[in-house]
Protein backbone atom coordinates (compact mmCIF):
# COMPACT_ATOMS: atom_id res chain seq x y z
CA UNK A 1 0.00 0.00 0.00
CA UNK A 2 2.72 2.59 0.98
CA UNK A 3 3.99 1.52 -2.31
CA UNK A 4 2.10 2.46 -4.61
CA UNK A 5 1.27 5.71 -2.88
CA UNK A 6 4.75 6.58 -3.14
CA UNK A 7 4.67 5.83 -6.67
CA UNK A 8 1.80 8.39 -6.94
CA UNK A 9 3.65 10.90 -5.05
CA UNK A 10 7.00 10.31 -7.13
CA UNK A 11 4.57 10.65 -10.35
CA UNK A 12 3.11 13.94 -9.08
CA UNK A 13 6.02 15.25 -8.16
CA UNK A 14 7.77 14.50 -11.57
CA UNK A 15 4.86 15.77 -13.23
CA UNK A 16 4.89 19.22 -11.07
CA UNK A 17 8.50 19.24 -11.68
CA UNK A 18 7.95 18.98 -15.93
CA UNK A 19 5.17 21.74 -15.71
CA UNK A 20 7.10 24.70 -13.68
CA UNK A 21 10.55 23.48 -15.80
CA UNK A 22 8.85 23.93 -18.79
CA UNK A 23 6.40 26.99 -17.67
CA UNK A 24 10.11 28.42 -16.69
CA UNK A 25 11.35 27.84 -20.08
CA UNK A 26 8.54 29.24 -21.40
CA UNK A 27 8.21 32.37 -19.71
CA UNK A 28 12.13 32.98 -19.97
CA UNK A 29 12.04 32.40 -23.60
CA UNK A 30 8.93 35.40 -24.01
CA UNK A 31 11.29 37.43 -21.95
CA UNK A 32 14.13 37.23 -24.02
CA UNK A 33 12.60 38.48 -27.02
CA UNK A 34 11.69 41.75 -25.75
CA UNK A 35 15.72 42.15 -24.68
CA UNK A 36 18.45 43.49 -27.27
CA UNK A 37 20.08 42.01 -29.31
CA UNK A 38 16.76 41.52 -31.26
CA UNK A 39 18.47 39.79 -34.20
CA UNK A 40 15.98 40.51 -36.76
CA UNK A 41 17.46 38.28 -39.27
CA UNK A 42 17.01 35.37 -37.24
CA UNK A 43 13.36 35.84 -36.66
CA UNK A 44 12.95 36.60 -39.97
CA UNK A 45 14.70 33.51 -40.84
CA UNK A 46 12.36 31.65 -38.93
CA UNK A 47 9.36 33.49 -40.04
CA UNK A 48 10.65 32.05 -43.71
CA UNK A 49 11.80 28.88 -42.64
CA UNK A 50 8.00 28.25 -40.78
CA UNK A 51 5.67 30.27 -43.02
CA UNK A 52 7.20 30.12 -46.85
CA UNK A 53 8.71 26.87 -46.79
CA UNK A 54 5.07 25.26 -45.13
CA UNK A 55 3.09 26.66 -47.77
CA UNK A 56 2.93 24.39 -50.52
CA UNK A 57 1.79 21.47 -48.30
CA UNK A 58 -0.52 24.11 -46.37
CA UNK A 59 -2.04 25.07 -49.95
CA UNK A 60 -2.31 21.27 -50.74
CA UNK A 61 -4.06 20.04 -47.55
CA UNK A 62 -6.40 23.05 -47.33
CA UNK A 63 -7.69 22.54 -51.25
CA UNK A 64 -7.83 18.49 -50.43
CA UNK A 65 -9.86 19.63 -46.80
CA UNK A 66 -12.05 22.11 -48.52
CA UNK A 67 -12.84 19.81 -51.88
CA UNK A 68 -13.88 16.53 -49.34
CA UNK A 69 -15.90 19.16 -46.89
CA UNK A 70 -18.27 20.04 -50.21
CA UNK A 71 -18.63 16.66 -51.09
CA UNK A 72 -19.66 15.22 -47.96
CA UNK A 73 -21.28 18.68 -46.91
CA UNK A 74 -23.33 18.47 -50.31
CA UNK A 75 -24.32 14.77 -49.20
CA UNK A 76 -25.40 15.41 -45.75
CA UNK A 77 -27.28 19.25 -46.71
CA UNK A 78 -29.25 17.45 -50.15
CA UNK A 79 -31.09 14.92 -47.78
CA UNK A 80 -32.74 18.18 -46.16
CA UNK A 81 -33.08 20.18 -49.19
CA UNK A 82 -30.10 23.08 -47.99
CA UNK A 83 -27.61 22.85 -50.76
CA UNK A 84 -27.61 26.22 -50.60
CA UNK A 85 -25.82 26.98 -47.36
CA UNK A 86 -23.11 24.45 -48.67
CA UNK A 87 -20.53 27.57 -48.74
CA UNK A 88 -21.93 28.37 -45.13
CA UNK A 89 -20.76 25.09 -43.76
CA UNK A 90 -17.27 25.34 -45.68
CA UNK A 91 -16.33 28.30 -44.47
CA UNK A 92 -17.75 27.90 -41.01
CA UNK A 93 -16.30 24.38 -40.80
CA UNK A 94 -12.72 26.12 -42.16
CA UNK A 95 -12.66 29.13 -39.61
CA UNK A 96 -13.27 27.34 -36.35
CA UNK A 97 -11.99 24.48 -36.40
CA UNK A 98 -10.06 22.92 -39.31
CA UNK A 99 -8.38 25.68 -41.07
CA UNK A 100 -6.32 26.61 -36.94
CA UNK A 101 -6.26 22.53 -36.10
CA UNK A 102 -4.81 21.28 -39.40
CA UNK A 103 -2.59 24.27 -40.34
CA UNK A 104 -1.08 23.79 -36.87
CA UNK A 105 -0.81 19.64 -37.09
CA UNK A 106 1.00 20.13 -40.71
CA UNK A 107 3.37 22.88 -39.05
CA UNK A 108 4.26 20.58 -36.26
CA UNK A 109 4.77 17.96 -38.94
CA UNK A 110 6.75 20.07 -41.24
CA UNK A 111 8.56 22.62 -39.25
CA UNK A 112 8.13 21.59 -35.24
CA UNK A 113 10.10 18.64 -35.79
CA UNK A 114 12.58 19.78 -37.49
CA UNK A 115 13.12 22.59 -34.74
CA UNK A 116 13.17 19.92 -32.58
CA UNK A 117 15.71 17.64 -34.36
CA UNK A 118 18.03 21.25 -35.48
CA UNK A 119 18.00 22.30 -31.50
CA UNK A 120 18.76 18.40 -30.61
CA UNK A 121 21.52 17.92 -32.37
CA UNK A 122 22.58 21.33 -31.49
CA UNK A 123 22.53 20.35 -27.94
CA UNK A 124 24.30 16.73 -28.50
CA UNK A 125 27.10 18.04 -30.51
CA UNK A 126 27.98 20.65 -27.45
CA UNK A 127 27.31 23.59 -29.08
CA UNK A 128 24.87 24.79 -26.52
CA UNK A 129 27.13 24.43 -24.19
CA UNK A 130 29.99 26.75 -26.56
CA UNK A 131 27.07 29.47 -27.03
CA UNK A 132 26.91 29.36 -23.18
CA UNK A 133 30.47 29.25 -22.52
CA UNK A 134 30.73 32.14 -25.54
CA UNK A 135 28.12 34.06 -23.17
CA UNK A 136 25.96 34.27 -25.39
CA UNK A 137 22.26 33.07 -23.99
CA UNK A 138 21.45 29.60 -26.01
CA UNK A 139 17.45 30.27 -25.37
CA UNK A 140 17.62 33.85 -26.63
CA UNK A 141 19.79 32.37 -30.20
CA UNK A 142 17.64 29.72 -30.37
CA UNK A 143 14.34 29.26 -28.87
CA UNK A 144 12.94 33.27 -28.90
CA UNK A 145 13.47 33.87 -32.53
CA UNK A 146 11.49 30.32 -33.49
CA UNK A 147 8.37 31.22 -30.99
CA UNK A 148 8.56 34.65 -32.91
CA UNK A 149 8.34 33.01 -36.43
CA UNK A 150 5.77 30.45 -35.32
CA UNK A 151 3.68 33.26 -33.79
CA UNK A 152 3.66 35.17 -36.73
CA UNK A 153 4.00 32.64 -39.38
CA UNK A 154 1.20 30.20 -38.26
CA UNK A 155 -1.92 32.92 -37.78
CA UNK A 156 -0.84 33.73 -41.20
CA UNK A 157 -0.99 30.66 -42.32
CA UNK A 158 -4.20 29.47 -40.90
CA UNK A 159 -5.56 32.74 -42.82
CA UNK A 160 -4.42 30.76 -46.40
CA UNK A 161 -5.85 27.72 -45.42
CA UNK A 162 -9.28 28.83 -44.75
CA UNK A 163 -9.08 30.60 -48.03
CA UNK A 164 -7.59 27.96 -50.01
CA UNK A 165 -10.30 25.73 -48.61
CA UNK A 166 -12.91 27.56 -49.31
CA UNK A 167 -11.82 27.86 -52.98
CA UNK A 168 -11.28 24.04 -52.86
CA UNK A 169 -14.84 23.97 -51.70
CA UNK A 170 -16.11 26.60 -54.16
CA UNK A 171 -14.30 24.20 -56.91
CA UNK A 172 -16.34 21.21 -56.23
CA UNK A 173 -19.67 22.50 -54.69
CA UNK A 174 -19.95 25.41 -57.75
CA UNK A 175 -17.66 23.55 -60.62
CA UNK A 176 -18.39 19.49 -60.07
CA UNK A 177 -21.90 19.56 -58.19
CA UNK A 178 -23.79 22.42 -59.57
CA UNK A 179 -24.76 24.18 -56.34
CA UNK A 180 -25.54 27.49 -57.11
CA UNK A 181 -22.07 30.12 -57.07
CA UNK A 182 -24.25 33.20 -55.34
CA UNK A 183 -25.42 30.83 -52.88
CA UNK A 184 -22.40 29.78 -51.98
CA UNK A 185 -20.45 32.79 -51.32
CA UNK A 186 -23.57 34.68 -50.24
CA UNK A 187 -24.78 32.32 -47.81
CA UNK A 188 -21.53 32.42 -46.49
CA UNK A 189 -21.09 36.03 -46.07
CA UNK A 190 -24.38 35.99 -44.07
CA UNK A 191 -23.13 33.06 -41.50
CA UNK A 192 -19.73 34.19 -41.23
CA UNK A 193 -19.37 36.75 -38.23
CA UNK A 194 -16.58 38.80 -37.26
CA UNK A 195 -16.35 36.25 -34.02
CA UNK A 196 -15.58 33.29 -36.10
CA UNK A 197 -12.96 34.33 -37.47
CA UNK A 198 -11.38 36.18 -34.52
CA UNK A 199 -12.11 32.78 -32.61
CA UNK A 200 -10.07 31.28 -35.61
CA UNK A 201 -7.21 33.09 -35.48
CA UNK A 202 -7.19 33.09 -31.41
CA UNK A 203 -7.07 29.59 -31.88
CA UNK A 204 -4.14 29.99 -34.38
CA UNK A 205 -1.99 32.18 -31.77
CA UNK A 206 -2.32 30.05 -29.42
CA UNK A 207 -1.76 26.74 -31.31
CA UNK A 208 1.53 28.99 -32.62
CA UNK A 209 3.09 29.42 -29.24
CA UNK A 210 2.05 25.76 -28.00
CA UNK A 211 4.18 24.80 -31.32
CA UNK A 212 7.38 26.82 -30.80
CA UNK A 213 7.25 25.94 -26.85
CA UNK A 214 7.25 22.19 -26.68
CA UNK A 215 9.42 21.61 -29.98
CA UNK A 216 12.16 23.97 -28.99
CA UNK A 217 12.16 22.53 -25.15
CA UNK A 218 11.86 18.95 -26.25
CA UNK A 219 14.83 19.73 -28.82
CA UNK A 220 16.73 21.72 -25.89
CA UNK A 221 16.77 19.18 -23.43
CA UNK A 222 17.46 16.55 -25.94
CA UNK A 223 20.00 13.63 -24.47
CA UNK A 224 21.76 10.28 -25.12
CA UNK A 225 23.39 10.89 -28.66
CA UNK A 226 21.15 10.71 -32.28
CA UNK A 227 18.63 8.12 -30.79
CA UNK A 228 17.91 11.10 -28.15
CA UNK A 229 17.36 13.12 -30.81
CA UNK A 230 14.90 10.66 -32.75
CA UNK A 231 13.21 10.51 -29.50
CA UNK A 232 12.43 13.54 -28.82
CA UNK A 233 11.55 14.52 -32.06
CA UNK A 234 8.98 11.94 -32.02
CA UNK A 235 7.46 13.41 -28.67
CA UNK A 236 7.65 16.77 -29.78
CA UNK A 237 5.61 16.01 -33.14
CA UNK A 238 3.30 13.63 -30.73
CA UNK A 239 2.88 16.02 -27.43
CA UNK A 240 2.31 18.99 -29.43
CA UNK A 241 -0.26 17.26 -32.03
CA UNK A 242 -2.31 15.81 -28.61
CA UNK A 243 -1.63 19.13 -26.80
CA UNK A 244 -3.16 21.11 -30.08
CA UNK A 245 -6.10 18.93 -29.81
CA UNK A 246 -6.69 18.87 -26.00
CA UNK A 247 -6.46 23.24 -26.90
CA UNK A 248 -9.52 23.18 -29.34
CA UNK A 249 -11.57 21.30 -26.88
CA UNK A 250 -10.90 23.96 -24.11
CA UNK A 251 -11.12 26.82 -26.56
CA UNK A 252 -13.82 26.33 -28.31
CA UNK A 253 -15.44 25.68 -24.94
CA UNK A 254 -14.31 28.95 -23.61
CA UNK A 255 -15.00 30.94 -26.94
CA UNK A 256 -18.72 29.28 -27.70
CA UNK B 1 56.26 36.74 -23.73
CA UNK B 2 59.48 35.40 -25.96
CA UNK B 3 61.66 36.79 -23.18
CA UNK B 4 60.18 34.37 -20.69
CA UNK B 5 60.25 31.33 -23.06
CA UNK B 6 63.20 30.05 -25.09
CA UNK B 7 61.90 30.16 -28.62
CA UNK B 8 63.58 27.21 -29.71
CA UNK B 9 61.77 23.86 -27.80
CA UNK B 10 58.68 23.85 -25.64
CA UNK B 11 60.98 21.52 -23.57
CA UNK B 12 61.57 23.95 -20.35
CA UNK B 13 58.19 25.71 -20.20
CA UNK B 14 57.96 23.81 -16.88
CA UNK B 15 61.12 25.41 -15.54
CA UNK B 16 59.61 29.14 -15.85
CA UNK B 17 59.86 30.98 -12.37
CA UNK B 18 56.15 31.55 -11.44
CA UNK B 19 54.89 34.73 -11.31
CA UNK B 20 54.66 36.39 -8.26
CA UNK B 21 50.77 37.43 -9.01
CA UNK B 22 48.12 35.70 -7.27
CA UNK B 23 45.92 32.77 -8.91
CA UNK B 24 43.72 33.74 -11.78
CA UNK B 25 41.83 31.07 -10.71
CA UNK B 26 41.38 29.55 -7.30
CA UNK B 27 39.23 26.55 -6.42
CA UNK B 28 38.34 26.38 -2.62
CA UNK B 29 36.77 22.88 -1.17
CA UNK B 30 34.66 22.41 -4.28
CA UNK B 31 31.99 19.64 -4.26
CA UNK B 32 29.86 18.45 -6.49
CA UNK B 33 27.39 15.29 -6.84
CA UNK B 34 25.76 14.60 -10.61
CA UNK B 35 23.54 11.65 -10.97
CA UNK B 36 24.01 10.68 -7.09
CA UNK B 37 27.49 10.40 -7.82
CA UNK B 38 30.07 12.21 -6.15
CA UNK B 39 32.55 13.73 -8.97
CA UNK B 40 34.63 16.45 -6.75
CA UNK B 41 34.91 15.93 -3.46
CA UNK B 42 36.68 19.19 -1.79
CA UNK B 43 39.10 19.92 -4.82
CA UNK B 44 41.36 23.01 -3.98
CA UNK B 45 43.44 24.18 -6.51
CA UNK B 46 45.38 27.45 -7.99
CA UNK B 47 45.31 28.13 -11.56
CA UNK B 48 48.35 30.78 -11.89
CA UNK B 49 47.87 33.66 -14.52
CA UNK B 50 49.93 33.35 -17.81
CA UNK B 51 50.71 29.63 -17.63
CA UNK B 52 49.89 26.58 -19.31
CA UNK B 53 48.14 24.47 -16.96
CA UNK B 54 47.25 20.92 -17.86
CA UNK B 55 44.68 18.82 -15.94
CA UNK B 56 45.13 14.88 -16.38
CA UNK B 57 43.80 11.94 -14.70
CA UNK B 58 41.43 8.80 -15.71
CA UNK B 59 38.81 8.69 -17.33
CA UNK B 60 35.77 9.64 -14.99
CA UNK B 61 37.98 11.29 -12.20
CA UNK B 62 36.31 14.93 -12.68
CA UNK B 63 38.42 16.64 -15.03
CA UNK B 64 36.14 18.28 -17.46
CA UNK B 65 33.88 19.11 -14.32
CA UNK B 66 36.72 20.83 -12.71
CA UNK B 67 36.76 22.65 -16.14
CA UNK B 68 33.43 23.24 -16.24
CA UNK B 69 33.22 25.16 -12.76
CA UNK B 70 36.27 27.39 -13.70
CA UNK B 71 33.91 28.46 -16.34
CA UNK B 72 30.72 28.51 -14.19
CA UNK B 73 28.96 25.90 -16.59
CA UNK B 74 28.30 23.91 -13.63
CA UNK B 75 27.63 25.19 -10.25
CA UNK B 76 29.20 23.13 -6.87
CA UNK B 77 27.01 21.80 -4.14
CA UNK B 78 29.98 23.02 -1.69
CA UNK B 79 32.98 25.41 -1.81
CA UNK B 80 33.77 28.44 -3.67
CA UNK B 81 35.29 29.07 -7.64
CA UNK B 82 36.97 32.51 -7.16
CA UNK B 83 37.97 34.04 -10.91
CA UNK B 84 40.31 37.26 -9.69
CA UNK B 85 38.90 37.16 -5.96
CA UNK B 86 35.05 37.50 -6.87
CA UNK B 87 33.10 34.49 -6.19
CA UNK B 88 31.83 33.25 -9.62
CA UNK B 89 28.70 31.65 -8.35
CA UNK B 90 27.55 34.54 -6.47
CA UNK B 91 27.46 36.52 -9.86
CA UNK B 92 23.76 36.73 -11.41
CA UNK B 93 23.82 35.75 -15.14
CA UNK B 94 24.43 38.75 -16.38
CA UNK B 95 28.06 39.36 -14.42
CA UNK B 96 28.75 35.67 -15.33
CA UNK B 97 28.50 36.29 -18.61
CA UNK B 98 30.63 39.50 -18.43
CA UNK B 99 33.29 37.13 -16.84
CA UNK B 100 33.07 34.45 -19.86
CA UNK B 101 33.68 37.41 -22.39
CA UNK B 102 36.99 37.61 -21.28
CA UNK B 103 37.42 33.27 -21.85
CA UNK B 104 37.28 31.43 -25.10
CA UNK B 105 36.66 27.98 -24.95
CA UNK B 106 37.45 25.17 -27.00
CA UNK B 107 35.68 22.02 -26.58
CA UNK B 108 36.58 18.70 -27.58
CA UNK B 109 34.58 18.30 -30.41
CA UNK B 110 34.94 21.68 -31.65
CA UNK B 111 31.18 22.45 -31.02
CA UNK B 112 31.10 24.31 -34.12
CA UNK B 113 27.71 25.25 -36.26
CA UNK B 114 27.83 22.35 -38.61
CA UNK B 115 25.44 24.56 -41.22
CA UNK B 116 27.60 27.19 -40.97
CA UNK B 117 31.70 27.88 -42.88
CA UNK B 118 34.74 27.23 -41.14
CA UNK B 119 35.02 31.65 -41.54
CA UNK B 120 31.36 32.35 -40.09
CA UNK B 121 31.95 29.93 -37.34
CA UNK B 122 35.07 31.95 -36.36
CA UNK B 123 33.45 35.27 -36.87
CA UNK B 124 30.45 33.98 -34.95
CA UNK B 125 31.36 35.79 -31.51
CA UNK B 126 32.53 38.76 -33.28
CA UNK B 127 28.85 39.24 -35.08
CA UNK B 128 27.05 38.79 -31.70
CA UNK B 129 29.25 40.03 -29.61
CA UNK B 130 31.14 43.27 -31.00
CA UNK B 131 30.18 45.99 -33.07
CA UNK B 132 32.30 45.66 -35.79
CA UNK B 133 32.01 45.53 -39.76
CA UNK B 134 32.33 43.10 -41.77
CA UNK B 135 35.94 44.28 -43.25
CA UNK B 136 37.03 44.24 -40.10
CA UNK B 137 35.71 41.05 -38.96
CA UNK B 138 37.15 39.41 -42.32
CA UNK B 139 40.13 40.42 -41.92
CA UNK B 140 40.71 39.15 -38.07
CA UNK B 141 39.10 36.16 -38.84
CA UNK B 142 41.29 35.35 -42.02
CA UNK B 143 44.17 36.22 -40.10
CA UNK B 144 43.49 33.65 -37.25
CA UNK B 145 42.53 31.00 -39.87
CA UNK B 146 46.14 31.64 -40.85
CA UNK B 147 47.41 31.94 -37.70
CA UNK B 148 45.95 27.84 -37.10
CA UNK B 149 47.31 26.59 -40.34
CA UNK B 150 43.96 27.24 -42.21
CA UNK B 151 44.17 29.87 -44.49
CA UNK B 152 41.89 28.93 -47.13
CA UNK B 153 39.84 26.52 -45.53
CA UNK B 154 37.00 29.77 -44.85
CA UNK B 155 34.36 28.76 -47.15
CA UNK B 156 34.54 24.87 -46.42
CA UNK B 157 31.86 23.59 -44.21
CA UNK B 158 33.06 21.45 -40.64
CA UNK B 159 31.65 18.04 -41.98
CA UNK B 160 34.54 19.19 -44.78
CA UNK B 161 37.29 18.98 -42.53
CA UNK B 162 39.49 16.45 -40.81
CA UNK B 163 39.11 15.92 -37.20
CA UNK B 164 42.67 18.00 -36.42
CA UNK B 165 41.16 20.83 -38.69
CA UNK B 166 38.36 20.99 -36.88
CA UNK B 167 40.14 21.58 -33.60
CA UNK B 168 41.94 24.15 -35.17
CA UNK B 169 38.90 26.14 -36.71
CA UNK B 170 37.36 25.65 -33.03
CA UNK B 171 40.95 27.31 -31.49
CA UNK B 172 40.44 30.08 -33.85
CA UNK B 173 37.43 30.80 -32.91
CA UNK B 174 38.49 30.28 -28.83
CA UNK B 175 40.99 33.22 -29.80
CA UNK B 176 38.74 35.09 -31.83
CA UNK B 177 37.45 37.58 -28.98
CA UNK B 178 40.97 38.05 -27.46
CA UNK B 179 40.07 36.44 -24.47
CA UNK B 180 42.32 36.67 -21.03
CA UNK B 181 41.73 32.52 -20.22
CA UNK B 182 41.27 30.20 -22.63
CA UNK B 183 39.65 26.74 -21.63
CA UNK B 184 40.83 23.91 -23.40
CA UNK B 185 39.18 20.19 -22.98
CA UNK B 186 40.76 17.68 -24.39
CA UNK B 187 42.05 19.79 -27.82
CA UNK B 188 43.75 16.65 -28.94
CA UNK B 189 42.12 13.26 -28.08
CA UNK B 190 41.50 11.08 -30.53
CA UNK B 191 44.15 12.77 -33.13
CA UNK B 192 47.26 10.91 -34.64
CA UNK B 193 50.80 11.91 -32.84
CA UNK B 194 51.51 14.13 -35.78
CA UNK B 195 48.59 16.47 -36.06
CA UNK B 196 48.46 16.28 -32.12
CA UNK B 197 51.88 17.22 -31.31
CA UNK B 198 51.15 20.43 -34.36
CA UNK B 199 48.58 21.51 -31.90
CA UNK B 200 49.89 21.45 -28.85
CA UNK B 201 53.26 23.10 -30.29
CA UNK B 202 50.56 25.55 -32.31
CA UNK B 203 48.80 26.28 -28.72
CA UNK B 204 52.71 26.86 -27.25
CA UNK B 205 53.00 29.57 -30.48
CA UNK B 206 49.96 31.10 -29.45
CA UNK B 207 50.63 31.47 -25.76
CA UNK B 208 54.55 32.70 -27.00
CA UNK B 209 52.92 35.71 -29.33
CA UNK B 210 49.53 36.15 -26.85
CA UNK B 211 50.40 34.82 -23.07
CA UNK B 212 46.69 34.00 -22.26
CA UNK B 213 46.42 31.92 -19.34
CA UNK B 214 45.78 28.45 -21.04
CA UNK B 215 43.84 25.18 -18.80
CA UNK B 216 43.70 22.33 -20.67
CA UNK B 217 42.57 18.89 -19.71
CA UNK B 218 44.45 16.59 -21.76
CA UNK B 219 45.22 12.32 -21.68
CA UNK B 220 48.20 13.14 -23.95
CA UNK B 221 50.71 11.60 -21.84
CA UNK B 222 53.87 11.91 -21.59
CA UNK B 223 53.74 14.74 -24.45
CA UNK B 224 51.76 16.61 -22.68
CA UNK B 225 54.56 17.31 -19.64
CA UNK B 226 56.63 18.50 -22.65
CA UNK B 227 53.79 21.61 -23.34
CA UNK B 228 52.65 22.66 -19.95
CA UNK B 229 54.17 24.91 -16.80
CA UNK B 230 51.74 23.39 -14.31
CA UNK B 231 50.30 20.34 -13.61
CA UNK B 232 47.07 19.11 -11.84
CA UNK B 233 46.29 15.63 -11.43
CA UNK B 234 43.05 14.84 -10.69
CA UNK B 235 41.88 10.93 -8.83
CA UNK B 236 38.29 10.22 -8.03
CA UNK B 237 37.03 13.66 -7.20
CA UNK B 238 40.40 14.73 -5.52
CA UNK B 239 43.47 16.38 -6.22
CA UNK B 240 46.27 13.79 -5.99
CA UNK B 241 49.18 16.38 -7.19
CA UNK B 242 49.43 20.06 -8.54
CA UNK B 243 52.23 22.41 -9.15
CA UNK B 244 54.77 23.36 -11.25
CA UNK B 245 55.18 20.27 -14.23
CA UNK B 246 58.46 19.30 -12.37
CA UNK B 247 57.71 19.07 -9.35
CA UNK B 248 54.56 16.76 -9.89
CA UNK B 249 56.59 14.63 -11.88
CA UNK B 250 59.19 14.41 -8.57
CA UNK B 251 56.23 12.99 -6.92
CA UNK B 252 56.72 10.01 -4.76
CA UNK B 253 52.70 9.80 -4.89
CA UNK B 254 52.43 6.16 -6.03
CA UNK B 255 49.22 6.71 -8.14
CA UNK B 256 50.34 9.87 -9.78
CA UNK B 257 53.65 7.89 -10.55
CA UNK B 258 51.25 4.97 -11.86
CA UNK B 259 49.53 7.40 -14.27
CA UNK B 260 52.62 9.18 -15.30
CA UNK B 261 54.16 5.91 -16.36
CA UNK B 262 51.30 4.33 -17.78
CA UNK B 263 51.65 0.98 -15.35
CA UNK B 264 49.11 -1.55 -14.64
CA UNK B 265 50.67 -2.50 -11.46
CA UNK B 266 49.89 0.60 -9.08
CA UNK B 267 47.23 1.67 -6.40
CA UNK B 268 44.85 1.67 -9.26
CA UNK B 269 43.70 -2.12 -10.95
CA UNK B 270 41.49 -2.01 -13.77
CA UNK B 271 41.05 -5.78 -14.35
Amino acid sequence: MRKIFERIGTGALRGIDVLGSTGLFLLESVAHCFVPPYRPRRIVEQIHFVGVKSLFVIVLTASFTGMVLAIQGFHTLRKFGSEGLLGSVVALSLIRELGPVLTALMVIGRAGSAMTAEIGILRISGVIMALDAMAIEPRKFLVSPRLVGSVVAVPLLTAIFIVVGILGGWLVGVGLLGVNVGDYFGRMEQSVEFADIAGGLWKSFAFAILIGWVCTWKGYNTQRGAQGVGRATTSAVVVSSVLVLVGDYILTSVLL
Amino acid sequence: MSAILPASAPVGLQSLRDPDDPPVIRLVGVETALLGRQVLDGVTLDIPARRITVIIGLSGAGKSVILRHMIGLTRPDRGQVFMDGVDINLLSKKGLYALRDRFGVMFQTGALFESMTVFDNVAFPLREKTELGEGEIREKVNRLLALVGLPDTGGKYPDELSGGMVRRVALARAMVMDPEIIFFDEPTTGLDPIIRNSILKLLCDTWREHAFTMVMVSHDIPEIFNWCHHLVVVRAGKIAAAGPTASVLASEDPFVQQLLKGDIAGPVRLL
